[in-house]
């Protein structure tokens, strides 16, 4: 794990976060998405876990982006136009994320625990084979109760994009 | 040396930027994409500590990587329910601006 790679991924993948945040034009914050996950990808891959990395690209960089991008062209959204900001809500926004990082920061200062090295593996990883076969037996269930969902949610969205609901 | 706590800031981080977004922007699609990094700085913090526990054969701890993997396949279910919900949203109203959509509004 070598620091510079960390830092310069780290802050590509917030610098981009800050541009989703900041942009006014939603093409131009979903393009920014992709490059914050896909730094976050490489975050994964530094952390040796090849599998989450790789369906972190393919599934939020590729699928769900592309969702993304194509509902926001569907529905021609142009840049906002700028309107009258509401002052208290952007007030308090501020200070919520304030006290939110000042607490975080606070809590990170008192956890010596988390101020050492990574240890070293003592083998090689086999992490596809070693996800696959923890999910096919200790979250057997999980697993199908997952598939449910995701044949549920596919049903939903044939029926809410439908035209009539009658 | 990078240490868990550099891996903890950043997810931190993450989260914090994408709650900003979640509390300041006001354009529907543009808080579903917010949602998504909040989602992402839990993964961040769950494959971090997979890596830093290791089990008893010297091996990153696989149960963390197992509930990233659901977390992903959630947030890509809730990803197509949600943009089906403002496609039919955005048909009867003409509109994904959050502060347009106000007739639940006491």
């Amino acid at each position: 794990m070598s620091p510079i790679l960390f830092w310069f991924f780290t802050i590509l993948m917030l610098g981009f976060a800050l541009a989703v945040v900041f942009n006014i034009n939603p093409v131009a914050s979903a393009l920014s998405l992709v490059v914050s996950f896909i730094g976050l990808a490489a975050l994964f891959f530094q952390l040796d876990a090849n599998f989450i990395g790789t369906i972190q690209i393919l599934v939020y960089a590729g699928a769900v982006m592309v969702l993304f991008l194509f509902i926001i062209m569907l529905l021609d959204l142009k840049a906002e136009q700028s309107r009258r900001l509401n002052l208290l809500a952007i007030v308090g926004g501020i200070a919520v994320i304030g006290v939110f990082v000042a607490q975080l920061i606070a809590v990170l200062h008192r956890f010596p625990g988390g101020n050492k090295p990574f240890p070293p593996l003592a083998a090689s990883v086999d992490d596809v084979r070693s996800v696959g076969s923890a999910l096919f037996t200790s979250f057997n269930l999980p697993f199908q109760v997952i598939g449910t969902l995701i044949l549920v949610a596919t049903i939903g969205v044939i029926v809410l994009s439908k035209r009539e609901l009658k | 040396m990078v240490t868990l706590n550099d891996y903890l800031l950043a997810s931190g981080l993450l989260f914090a930027i994408g709650f900003a977004g979640v509390l300041l922007r006001r354009n529907i699609i543009i808080i579903f994409m917010c949602l998504e990094l909040m989602l992402n700085a839990a993964n961040l913090s769950l494959v971090a500590f997979s890596r830093f526990n290791l089990g008893i054969n010297g091996l990153p701890d696989y149960n963390a990587q197992v509930f990233v993997f659901f977390i992903i396949t959630v947030a890509a279910a809730e990803v197509a329910v949600g943009l089906a919900i403002i496609v039919a949203l955005y048909r009867s109203r003409q509109t994904t601006h959050v502060e347009d959509i106000n007739s639940l509004k006491f």
